[in-house]
C-alpha cells in the first residue's frame, strides 16, 4: 500500500468448531463443517433451522460475571478475541501508549441478540407496540447503539486513539481491517485492533433471511448444508463468531522482534449501485475492487497463490464471484486455487471478512490452503479450482480475500508473506 | 499529496427545517422546534418531548417503491443526499465510474421499521417477517440506498460511534478524497422516535423529563436537566478544491481538520479525551486556537457532561476564550445526524458571518466560564469553526471547518 508497510502480529479468533485461532485452523485443515441444527433458540417453524454456532463458554473464555452480564454475545466474542490477539502479539502495557492505540471493528447487525431478548420482555412477547419502559435493563441503549462493540474492545485493549465500528453489512469485516491499515499508514496510531464480530443467530435475523430465501433450508443434513460452488447449493448457512487482529507497521514489528504473520499489501472496495441484494451476473464491481487491491499491492494475478472467496453458497453469489475472478484474473483464474471457508464456519455476516483475513494469514504462515467442504458436485457454471474437500499443501505467499454484501458493497484485500520470510 | 476537502453542497433535514435555507432561517433566529412527540402516544413515558422533522414528506424525495422498503432514517438520508447533490450542482455521472462514494454515520439503524417487523415475528410467528427487514433495519441501509439512487460506485462506508459518527463520516470522506475518490456524499441522518427507540434512549438517564419545550433542553444552563431526543441530520457533498474550482462552484468551506479519540475506561481517574480530539483537529488543520471564531458544542445538557465539555473548551481556548453555541438545543440531539447537522450549521454561519444563538435564551452557569451565544445571534466574521461531538460510551470527535476564502 502507499506509505508504510503494515502487517499482522496477533490473531484472535472465536469461530464455530472451536475457540481460539489454533482450534479454528485445525477445523479448516480437517475440512470439517461446523454447521448444525440451531441450539441457541428453538428454531421450530423457521424455514432454515441450521447454523454454524460457537461452542462458547464465556466463563471458560475468561470473562468476569460482570462482563458477561453487561455484554451482548457479539461483544463477548470480540473482547475474547481481542485479548487473544494482544497476547499473541506480545504487546504489553508499556508500548504503545493508549492514545496511540486504535480500534476498527466491524459488525453488520450489532447487538441484535440482546436487543431482541429485551424487546420480547418489554413488549410482553410482541403484544405491545408501546413497550413498557418499566422493564428496561439499565444498559438497553448499549444494545441499540452498535458502537458499544467497539467501545468494549477499546476497554479490553486500553485504546484511547480513534475507535470506531464499521458497519457495511457483510463486507464490514474486510472493510474494518482495511480501515485499520489506513490509520497506521496515515500515522494516526501505532497499533490497531482490527477485526469484526457478529452473533446473529436469533429469531429476528433467522426470520429476515428466511423471508428472502437467502439461507439454506437443508435442515435434514445440517453438516452438508453449506456447500459453496456445488451444483446443489441452496443458500448460505448463518454463522457467528469474531476475529480480531493486531495490526502494526512492519518497522515496529521488526524493531520489537515480533512475529509477523503477513503483510496487508492492498485493499479496495467498490459498490455496484445496482440493487440492495441483487448482483449483476458479470461481477464487474467486484472485479474492479480486485484489480484496485492488486494494483496497490503491486501484484499481478500470476503472483497470487490463493483466493479466499466470499463463497456464500447462494445461487447468485457463487456465479457472480466466479465471473469476477475470470474478469480480473483472466486465464489465471482457472489455475489459482479458490476456496470458501464458509463451507465450514458458515456465514457470520459482518464478522466473516475478518475471520477470513485470519484464515489467509494462517494460510501464508503454514503454506496450506483451506478446502471448500461439501463440494461434491461442482456447478458447471462454477468451473474454477475450488479446492474441494481436502486442504492443500503448497507455497502460499500472496493471497487475495474478497467479500460481497447487501447494499451492493464489494471489497478485496491482498495479503503477502512478510519480506524475508 | 495534500488534498483540500471542500464542502460544495448541503442537504439538511432537521426539526427546524427541511432544506438548508429553511433550517438556517430558523437556526439564526434561535427558533426552538421541540414539541410533544406525535409519532406515537408517549403519554406513558417519562419523556414526552422530541425534535421531530414534522414537515418532512418522504414522497417528495424518495421514489415510491423505495418508501415501504426502507426506514425513516433512510428516507431522511435519501432526501438530504438528493438536496446536497442538487445544491452542489454535481452529477456523479460526470465523474469516472468509481470516482464517487457515500459514507454515513449511523447510531441505531432502522429502529422503527425494525420494531414493526420484530413485533410481527413475536406476535404472528416466523413466517410473518417481511422481505425488506433484511435491507431496511441494518446500519448500512442508508449508504446502500444512496449509492444505488445516485450511482455512486466508489468505496462506500458506514461508521457507528453514536453522536461522534456524524463527524467521523466527514473524516472518512476526506480520507477517501486523499485516496483518489473525486466526490463523496457524507454525513448522517438518524431517526429513533418509535417506542422501543425512545425506551432504549431513556436507559442512559440523560434525557430531559421536562414538559415545557422552551425550557426542556438547556445546555450549559444551571437549570440543565438532560437533552431532548431529535431526528434528522445532514448530508454534504465533499470534493477536492481543484475539482470545485474547475466546476466553477463556490464552496461553503473546507473540512480542514479532523480527529477522533476515545475516553479512558470508567474509573481510571483520568479526564475524558475531548480536549485531545480538539487539539489534534486544530493541529491537523494547522489552525491555532486564536483563529477559531466559534465552537459548536456537543452540548449534552446534563450537568456532568456540560461541565466536562466546558472544561475542555477552556483548556483549549482559556476561560471565556471563544464564543460557544449549541443550535441543537432547538432541534434536539439526533445522534450521528446531529453532529453532521452541526457541521452544516457551522458552514452556514461562515457564509452568513453570524453565530446562531443557543435556543432557550438562558445564561450559562458561571462556573463553566464559557462565552455562550444565547438570546441573540452574534454578527461577526468567522474564519474557522470547531465542531465537537461525543458519542455515548466514550467516543470523541472534532472537526475544524474553515472559510473558503483562504488562498491556495
Amino acid at each position: 500500500m502507499s506509505g508504510d508497510a503494515v502487517g499482522i502480529t496477533g490473531i484472535g479468533v472465536t469461530a464455530p468448531g472451536g475457540i481460539g485461532a489454533k482450534a479454528f485452523w485445525e477445523l479448516l485443515m480437517a475440512g470439517r463443517s461446523a454447521t448444525r441444527t440451531i441450539t441457541l433458540f428453538n428454531p421450530e417453524g423457521f424455514r432454515s433451522r441450521i447454523a454454524a454456532e460457537c461452542d462458547f463458554d464465556p466463563v471458560a473464555a475468561g470473562l468476569t460475571p460482570r462482563e458477561i452480564r453487561r455484554m451482548d454475545r457479539a461483544a463477548q466474542f470480540a473482547v475474547v478475541s481481542a485479548r487473544e490477539a494482544l497476547a499473541d502479539s506480545g504487546i504489553e502495557a508499556g508500548w504503545p501508549p493508549p492514545e496511540r492505540r486504535a480500534v476498527s471493528l466491524g459488525s453488520a447487525v450489532g447487538c441484535t441478540m440482546r436487543l431482541e431478548q429485551e424487546y420480547v420482555v418489554l413488549s410482553d412477547g410482541g403484544r405491545h407496540w408501546l413497550v413498557d419502559h418499566g422493564y428496561a435493563v439499565p444498559r438497553l441503549y448499549d444494545y441499540m447503539a452498535p458502537s458499544t462493540l467497539a467501545a468494549e474492545v477499546a476497554w479490553a485493549s486500553a485504546a484511547e486513539g480513534p475507535v470506531a465500528l464499521v458497519s457495511t453489512g457483510c463486507t464490514s469485516g474486510l472493510d474494518a481491517v482495511g480501515r485499520g491499515v489506513r490509520l497506521l499508514q496515515e500515522g494516526t496510531a501505532d497499533i490497531v485492533l482490527a477485526g469484526a464480530t457478529e452473533a446473529p443467530i436469533s429469531p429476528i435475523t433467522v426470520a429476515c433471511f428466511d423471508a428472502i430465501r437467502a439461507t439454506s433450508p437443508n435442515n435434514l443434513e445440517p453438516g452438508r448444508a453449506s456447500r459453496p460452488f456445488d451444483r446443489d447449493r441452496d443458500g448460505f448457512v448463518l454463522g457467528e463468531g469474531a476475529a480480531v487482529l493486531v495490526l502494526e507497521r512492519v518497522a515496529s514489528a521488526v524493531e520489537r522482534g515480533a512475529h509477523l504473520y503477513a503483510e496487508i499489501a492492498g485493499f479496495a472496495s467498490r459498490s455496484n449501485a445496482f440493487h440492495m441484494t441483487g448482483l449483476r451476473p458479470d461481477g464487474r464491481e467486484m472485479a474492479e475492487a480486485i484489480r484496485a487491491s492488486l494494483a496497490e499491492a503491486r501484484k499481478r494475478p500470476e503472483e497470487i497463490d490463493y483466493i479466499n472467496a466470499h463463497g456464500s453458497g447462494t445461487r447468485q453469489n457463487d456465479r457472480h464471484e466466479t465471473a469476477a475472478f475470470k474478469r480480473s484474473f483472466g486465464a489465471r483464474a482457472y489455475q489459482v486455487p479458490v476456496s470458501s471457508i464458509k463451507s465450514m464456519v458458515g456465514h457470520s455476516l459482518g464478522a466473516i471478512g475478518s475471520i477470513e483475513v485470519a484464515a489467509c494469514a494462517l494460510a501464508i504462515e503454514h503454506d496450506m490452503v483451506p478446502p471448500t467442504a461439501n463440494l461434491h458436485t461442482p456447478d458447471p457454471e462454477c468451473d474454477l479450482d475450488y479446492v474441494p474437500l481436502t486442504a492443500r499443501r503448497q507455497p502460499t505467499r500472496s493471497v487475495l480475500s474478497v467479500g460481497s454484501g447487501f447494499g451492493g458493497f464489494q471489497s478485496a484485500m491482498v495479503l503477502k508473506a512478510p519480506a524475508g520470510a | 499529496m495534500t488534498v483540500r476537502a471542500m464542502v460544495t453542497g448541503l442537504g439538511v433535514v432537521a426539526p427546524a427545517g427541511v432544506g438548508a435555507e429553511a433550517f438556517w432561517a430558523a437556526a439564526r433566529a434561535g427558533h426552538c422546534a421541540l414539541g410533544p412527540i406525535t409519532r406515537f402516544d408517549a403519554a406513558a413515558y417519562p419523556v414526552r418531548l422530541a425534535g421531530e422533522v414534522a414537515t418532512f414528506d418522504a414522497a417528495a424525495f424518495v421514489p415510491g417503491p423505495v418508501i415501504p422498503q426502507t426506514d425513516r432514517f433512510t428516507h431522511l438520508g435519501l432526501a438530504a443526499a438528493a438536496m446536497a447533490l442538487a445544491d452542489a450542482r454535481a452529477n456523479p455521472a460526470d465523474l469516472p465510474e468509481y470516482g464517487s462514494a457515500v459514507v454515513t454515520g449511523a447510531s441505531s439503524g432502522g429502529t422503527e421499521f425494525g420494531q414493526h417487523e420484530i413485533e410481527r415475528l413475536w406476535r404472528e410467528g416466523p413466517g410473518s417477517v417481511g422481505a425488506y427487514q433484511s435491507i431496511a433495519w441494518f446500519y448500512a441501509a442508508t449508504t446502500g440506498q444512496v449509492s444505488i439512487r445516485h450511482k455512486l460506485r466508489g468505496p462506500c462506508g458506514v461508521l457507528a460511534t453514536e453522536q461522534a459518527a456524524g463527524l467521523d463520516a466527514l473524516g472518512e470522506a476526506r480520507r477517501m478524497l486523499r485516496s483518489g475518490v473525486r466526490l463523496v456524499l457524507a454525513g448522517g441522518t438518524d431517526a429513533s422516535l418509535c417506542p422501543y427507540g425512545l425506551v432504549a434512549q431513556l436507559s442512559t438517564g440523560l434525557l430531559s423529563a421536562a414538559s415545557d419545550p422552551s425550557a426542556a433542553y438547556l445546555p450549559f444552563s444551571p437549570a440543565a436537566g438532560g437533552y431532548v431526543p431529535g431526528e434528522g441530520g445532514a448530508m454534504m457533498v465533499i470534493e477536492r478544491a481543484d475539482d470545485a474550482a474547475a466546476r466553477g462552484i463556490a464552496p461553503y468551506g473546507e473540512i480542514a481538520g479532523y480527529a477522533a479519540t476515545f475516553d479512558p475506561p470508567p474509573g481510571s481517574g483520568r479526564g475524558p479525551g475531548l480536549v485531545r480530539a480538539a487539539m489534534l483537529a486544530l493541529r491537523d488543520a494547522d489552525v491555532p486556537p486564536s483563529e477559531i471564531d466559534v465552537v459548536f458544542a456537543d452540548a449534552m445538557g446534563a450537568p456532568a457532561w456540560d461541565s466536562a465539555e466546558a472544561a475542555a473548551i477552556s483548556a483549549v481556548f482559556g476561560p471565556h476564550g471563544v464564543p460557544v453555541t449549541a443550535p441543537k438545543a432547538g432541534s434536539g440531539r439526533s445522534y450521528a445526524g446531529g453532529a453532521s447537522l452541526d457541521v452544516a450549521c457551522a458552514l452556514l454561519s461562515i457564509r452568513a458571518g453570524l453565530i446562531p444563538p443557543t435556543p432557550g435564551g438562558g445564561r450559562p452557569d458561571p462556573r463553566y466560564a464559557i462565552d455562550l451565544v444565547s438570546r441573540q445571534p452574534r454578527k461577526q466574521r468567522i474564519r474557522a469553526a470547531l465542531v465537537l461531538a461525543r458519542g455515548y460510551g466514550g467516543f470523541n470527535a472534532a472537526v475544524v471547518v474553515r472559510a473558503p476564502s483562504r488562498p491556495e
